[in-house]
């Protein structure tokens, strides 16, 4: 900046342009500040890596997910064997398996690449649900006030009264059993199809989004209250703005930065929530590898083979340290307070 | 010259915890094409409230108006749907408010909000719409405009924002411009400035203002007619020269005692007015300025007066003729 300045002012001592300083967007500010942040940026970078991994699974996994090798059970390769020394005496090795084979054969490290798909689809899926519900009902709420807010609002205290894991598990066993085995041609056999293909992740989704708006909503409307009272939504009142302008054009930029933050820190939730639900065998659908459904495997015998777990909570561990950095570093980078600063 | 526009029987009221505060309280005037009309008053008196219950801009609730009409070109502004006055503000008639500061959105560019008119009612495309932006930056004395169309309102002094508002309200030459205190946040220098500004806006582009202050410093310069507000009413209305050379209500004679004036020479002190302005909590049935009157006589205590006619084109709400001390006749 001083380089500039300094270049500005001899410009203008040679009679040439006079000194300015260039306008920065609340956008290209925000990234600079973004990217001096260290932790944000290795969150970002991790991100991406795993999303790199999710997408060509199919090459960089060496085995199918689903393959199973039933005389290759519970294999472990030595380099494991030499971290955990309590396995040497009933542990079979075979150095095909980098991280070792699960109960029934299957490639630990094949299924961790392939789980990255179910956690980091929840990562988006998630987020694109809740703000999609909860900043359209949010802004509605805030904008009209009144009596459309207050009773829009006791609404969301209702649904928020009631603790959203357990009704998220209800919500999953309410459409594990309704959809099972539904008439073909029905609505609800092709919500069954569709999320048969999905190897069980679309009730997931539904399941994440009907509770996960509520929190945005509650946010939103505040957010609008308060941009809405500013005299500068007068003005645009005054020129002749319709209400969707003032909403789109005048009230929504001002409040994406808290949005932004809040919705990257509630990813790490939705990938917790996903893994839950898959612990407990109500997420996807075997043999599709989640990393809660592998912990869950894992578990029955972490004591004999404790890499059957580790891996994939390793895998998850890293994903949510990511989002949070990323999410941190975003929520530090977007705070006006901060506007300006290197 | 024609009534452009004319206002008749104003009444705006707001409920609050107190009570139903009566902010304007029947007030009744005419703008004439081209003319610029001053409404001067103290704070709370009602006047940025009588220009925002006329175009509607009342927050709804807790205001309300419950009376009155506002004839622009043979319609009704407190009748129309709410799509026919959206079309009319910005366009026809358009506002300067007082802050700069604030009446910018932080997050969009200068360019972007001084075209927005334009966007919303000709239907500019972003390009000519920028275009005519940057000759209006230019017109309000913008330096190197097109470049600045880029930049962010914080990188714009107080007296710039304010001349990029009013940018802002002219680009769609509108038939009526209301300035609200536009000078009120402005340091004295930069008020002269956006005065003579505005003056010589009006005489390339002819439209009409309203511009609302309590300063009648700026007002003998810049208007044709002032009226002067106090309690929800209008107490007097008279051409500029004449209100300043022969007020005829004790509270604008007050105002204009309190004053500094150039060409005084004995060093007196400025006179002010006794008393507070009234509570708005209902609608009084005496003059509202009695209680501070000390030409109050006892008909200003049974009955409110309404505007009463002592000069050609003035007008004042007093029972009492200042200059005699006695009731008028």
């Amino acid at each position: 900046m001083t380089a500039q300045l300094k270049l500005d002012a001899k410009a203008s001592a040679a009679g040439g342009q006079p000194l300015t300083q260039k306008g920065e967007s609340l956008w290209k500010d925000a990234l600079r500040r973004l990217i001096r942040n260290r932790a944000a940026v290795i969150g970002g970078i991790m991100i991406l890596i795993l999303y790199f991994f999710a997408i060509f699974a199919g090459v960089l996994a060496p085995y199918s997910y689903e393959k199973q090798t039933l005389t290759d059970q519970n294999k472990v390769p030595q380099w494991l064997i030499n971290v955990f020394p309590t396995m040497k005496p009933y542990a079979q090795v075979s150095e095909n398996y980098l991280m070792g084979a699960d109960y029934v054969g299957r490639d630990l490290f094949s299924r961790i690449v392939y789980g990255a798909r179910v956690s980091l689809t929840v990562a988006l899926i998630g987020p694109f649900i809740s703000l999609l519900i909860g900043v359209t009902y949010g802004s509605i709420s805030g904008f009209f006030g009144g009596r459309v807010d207050n009773i829009m609002m006791r609404l969301v205290d209702v649904l928020y009264a009631f603790p959203s894991l357990l009704f998220i598990i209800l919500l999953m066993a309410f459409f594990r059993s309704t959809f099972s085995k539904p008439d073909p041609g029905t609505f609800s056999y092709a919500l069954s199809q569709a999320d048969a293909r999905l190897g069980g992740m679309l009730f997931i989704f539904i399941g994440i989004g009907l509770t996960a708006w509520e929190t945005m909503a509650r946010l939103t409307r505040g957010q609008v209250l308060s941009v809405r009272e500013k005299e500068f939504i007068e003005a645009a009142r005054t020129i002749g703005a319709t209400n969707w302008r003032i909403m789109f054009r005048h009230i929504l930029p001002n409040i994406v930065g808290p949005l932004v933050v809040a919705e990257t820190l509630a990813i790490p939730g939705y990938i917790s929530t996903e893994a839950f639900l898959s612990f407990i065998g109500l997420g996807v659908n075997p043999p599709t590898p989640s990393w809660g459904a592998m912990i869950s495997d894992g578990a029955q015998v972490v004591r004999t083979y404790p890499n059957q777990t580790l891996f994939p909570a390793l895998a998850l561990a890293i994903t949510m340290f990511a989002f949070n950095f990323l999410g941190d570093g975003l929520r530090d980078a977007l705070d006006p307070r901060l506007r300006g600063t290197q | 010259m024609a009534d452009l526009l004319t206002v008749q029987g104003l009444e705006t009221r707001f409920r609050t915890r107190e009570g139903m505060v009566h902010a304007v309280n029947g007030v009744s005037f005419a703008l004439r094409e081209g003319e610029t009309l001053g409404i001067v008053g103290e704070s709370g008196c009602g006047k940025s409230v009588s220009v925002l219950s006329m175009l509607r801009l009342i927050p709804t609730p807790p205001g309300k108006v419950v009376a009155g009409s506002a004839i622009y070109q043979g319609k009704d502004l407190l009748k129309m749907t709410d799509e026919e006055i959206r079309q009319i503000r910005g366009s026809q008639i358009s506002m300067v408010f007082q802050d700069p500061m604030t009446s910018f959105n932080p997050v969009l560019t200068i360019g972007r909000q001084v075209a927005e008119p334009l966007e919303i009612h000709q239907g500019y495309n972003r390009a000519m719409a920028y275009e005519r932006a940057a000759e209006m930056l230019n017109m309000v004395g913008i330096p190197r405009a097109k470049e600045r169309l880029g930049d962010y309102p914080h990188q714009f002094s107080g007296g710039m924002r304010q001349r990029v508002m009013i940018a802002m309200a002219l680009i769609c030459t509108p038939q009526i411009l209301i300035a609200d205190e536009p000078t009120t946040a402005l340091d004295v220098t930069i008020q002269a400035q956006i005065v003579e500004l505005v003056k010589r806006l009006r005489d390339e582009l002819g439209m009409a203002i309203i511009w609302i202050t309590h300063d009648l410093g700026i007002i003998a310069g810049l208007a044709d007619r002032v009226n002067v507000m106090y309690g929800g009413y209008i107490i007097e209305e008279a051409p500029v020269k004449e209100l300043y050379t022969n007020p005829q209500h004790p509270y604008t004679i007050g105002l204009l005692n309190s004053l500094p004036r150039m060409d005084e020479t004995d060093h007196r002190r400025l006179a002010s007015i006794d008393g507070l302005p009234p509570v708005l909590l209902e609608k009084p049935g005496y003059c509202p300025f009695a209680p501070r009157c000390h030409l109050a006589v006892e008909r200003c205590w049974n009955e409110n007066p309404s505007l009463l006619r002592v000069g050609d084109q003035h007008t004042t709400a007093c029972w009492v003729d200042p200059g005699t001390g006695r009731e008028r006749q």
